[in-house]
């Protein structure tokens, strides 16, 4: 499973919603093979800006470039959890773009599925119907059906939520794996500390990007300050922004 | 006793044997389709969209009288209208799905009764409303035979990305654009069932047949394909019996079989072997882990 190292480029992205920007006036790369964590106060853009590279969400202006094949964890991944399918079924869904409407899973498919599954440590658990997982549980089986999907760039949204340590950890690993197959890896997190054990780039974002780059030059007292500061709140009376796009 | 009972009714009346064959046709086309309704929180959208056949079928009435393939594509064409306009005004505007769906349905019942008293006579509402499954000739034999068959190949065919679109359709727009097609290719399928089923229990009850086994299936299993299996045996089931004992006690049949799939869901409830309250109620310890 060795990905092809793929960038994302913004040239001037402005992504919103109802005309009112929640990401403004953004431009540059996220490097091939670079392990980056999107940092911010609540409402600061981070999960509009994942919609927005995972073509979700339209720019409002400017262009998002991705040279490669996207796979996307939303933060509240829309699962319906009520629905009577098992993990393993969950999980094979990664396999969507191989085998698309009616391809059969082979025997290599079977050993890939079971792979994943045990990657995360699910095993054992592949009959179980997802409606009686845990919130972790949950999340691995999430992180297996990414596996599977095999894409070279993977965004993840606030992927270690009110997930406990030890499952952490296991899915920690799991993007270093990613990030050693030198994978494009984009994660929005709240944990500074585990930002800047894990995560060798960062960008800052407060509606506008605040700082990016190394994850020590970003993260300073003084930018976070600065990230804070910047207005939450939707302006009703805002007018149309003069900046040259 | 038992041949005077099960048999002798089938052996010797041939509009017996017609009911017969049109409730496996319905069953085994609807019930499948009426489980993917229920599990993606549509129940009571199949019911409204079958209301919404009727103002169809009755231009149809109007035009050419109880006359099959008028009665037919006035009901598909309305079907399908509703199914799609409540669906783009949902998108188009602030309102959730079920509300326009209520809203259309609501409109083409009023107008569908309207229509229908503009030249029939009761008797016909009732037909139309209420449906005739011991009056089925062969060509409604044959369309709801060939629904069912079409139904059936269609739903093995959307099988994976519609399972994909309930579970997750988040997940299925991130890696396929497929999603609107398969969720609009359902829609037809559930339109399809009911303009079938409406020939022989009318636009009131064809949800019957589609809704109450696929309701009461979800008590004996949890996953879908046994939930299909169950489903389509209690609609065979209750069609069945349905017919049986409206013959023997001299009941209306297509009510009939509604009770009795009614009846099928009110035993599932009590003593279905996977979330029945009876299981619920026994007094069993909790495991070790």
């Amino acid at each position: 499973m060795n990905g092809t190292a793929s960038s994302i480029r913004f040239e001037d992205v402005t992504l919103g919603y109802d005309r009112h920007p929640a990401v403004h006036h953004l431009t540059g790369t996220i490097a091939p093979g670079s392990l980056t964590a999107v940092v911010g106060p609540n409402g600061a853009g981070k999960s509009t800006l994942l919609k927005g590279i995972a073509g979700a969400l339209a720019p409002l202006d400017g262009r998002i470039e991705t040279s490669a094949r996207v796979a996307w964890l939303p933060q509240a991944a829309d699962v319906d959890r009520s629905f009577p399918i098992s993990v393993y079924d969950l999980v094979a869904m990664g396999l969507w773009r191989r085998h698309g409407l009616f391809g059969g899973f082979g025997r290599k498919d079977r050993t890939a599925i079971a792979d994943a599954i045990a990657a995360v440590g699910l095993t054992g658990f592949e009959d179980r119907a997802i409606g009686t997982l845990s919130g972790g549980q949950m999340q691995r089986a999430l992180f297996a059906r990414l596996l599977l999907q095999d894409a070279s760039i993977i965004l993840l949204d606030e992927p270690l939520t009110a997930i406990d340590a030890k499952t952490a950890s296991d899915l920690l690993a799991i993007v270093r794996r990613w990030h050693a197959e030198e994978r494009t890896v984009v994660a929005v997190l709240h944990d500074l500390d585990l930002v800047r054990s894990t995560f060798p780039e960062t960008l800052l974002i407060a509606r506008e990007a605040v700082a990016w780059g190394a994850t020590l030059d970003v993260l300073t007292a003084e930018n976070l300050l600065k990230a804070r500061r910047m207005a939450e709140a939707q302006d009703p009376h805002a007018v149309a922004c003069a900046r040259a796009a | 006793m038992i041949h005077e009972w099960l048999i002798a009714p089938f052996a010797d009346f041939g509009f017996m044997r017609r009911a017969l064959v049109g409730v496996v046709a319905l069953s085994l086309g609807a019930g499948p389709v009426g489980v993917f309704l229920m599990l993606r929180r549509m129940s009571l959208a199949g019911d409204a969209m079958a209301h919404a056949i009727l103002p169809g079928a009755a231009v149809g009435y109007l035009v050419a009288g109880l006359s099959l393939p008028w009665m037919t594509v006035g009901g598909l064409v309305a079907g399908i209208a509703v199914a799609l306009l409540s669906g783009a005004v949902a998108r188009a505007t602030v309102l959730k799905e079920d509300a326009s769906i209520a809203a259309f349905y609501l409109l083409s019942l009023s107008a569908g009764v309207t229509l229908v008293s503009l030249k029939g006579s009761n008797v016909d509402l009732l037909h139309v409303l209420f449906g005739s499954v011991l009056a089925l000739d062969d060509p409604t034999l044959h369309l709801m035979a060939g629904t069912a068959v079409a139904s059936m190949i269609a739903l093995a065919l959307l099988y994976r990305p519609l399972v994909m679109e309930c579970v997750d359709p988040g997940y299925l727009r991130s890696v396929s654009g497929s999603g609107t097609v398969v969720h609009l290719a359902f829609l037809a399928l559930v339109v399809v069932n009911l303009v079938a089923g409406f020939h022989a229990l009318g636009t009131l009850l064809a949800v019957g047949l589609m809704m109450l086994p696929a309701i009461a299936a979800r008590f004996w299993t949890e996953n879908i394909g046994g939930m299909i299996g169950w489903a389509t045996g209690f609609g065979l089931l209750s069609g069945l019996g349905g017919i049986l004992l409206s013959f023997h006690a001299g009941l209306p049949t297509g009510p009939t079989i509604i009770l009795c799939a009614g009846g099928v869901y009110l035993v599932s409830i009590l003593f279905g072997a996977r979330n029945g309250l009876l299981l619920r109620a026994l007094p069993r310890r909790h495991l070790q882990a």
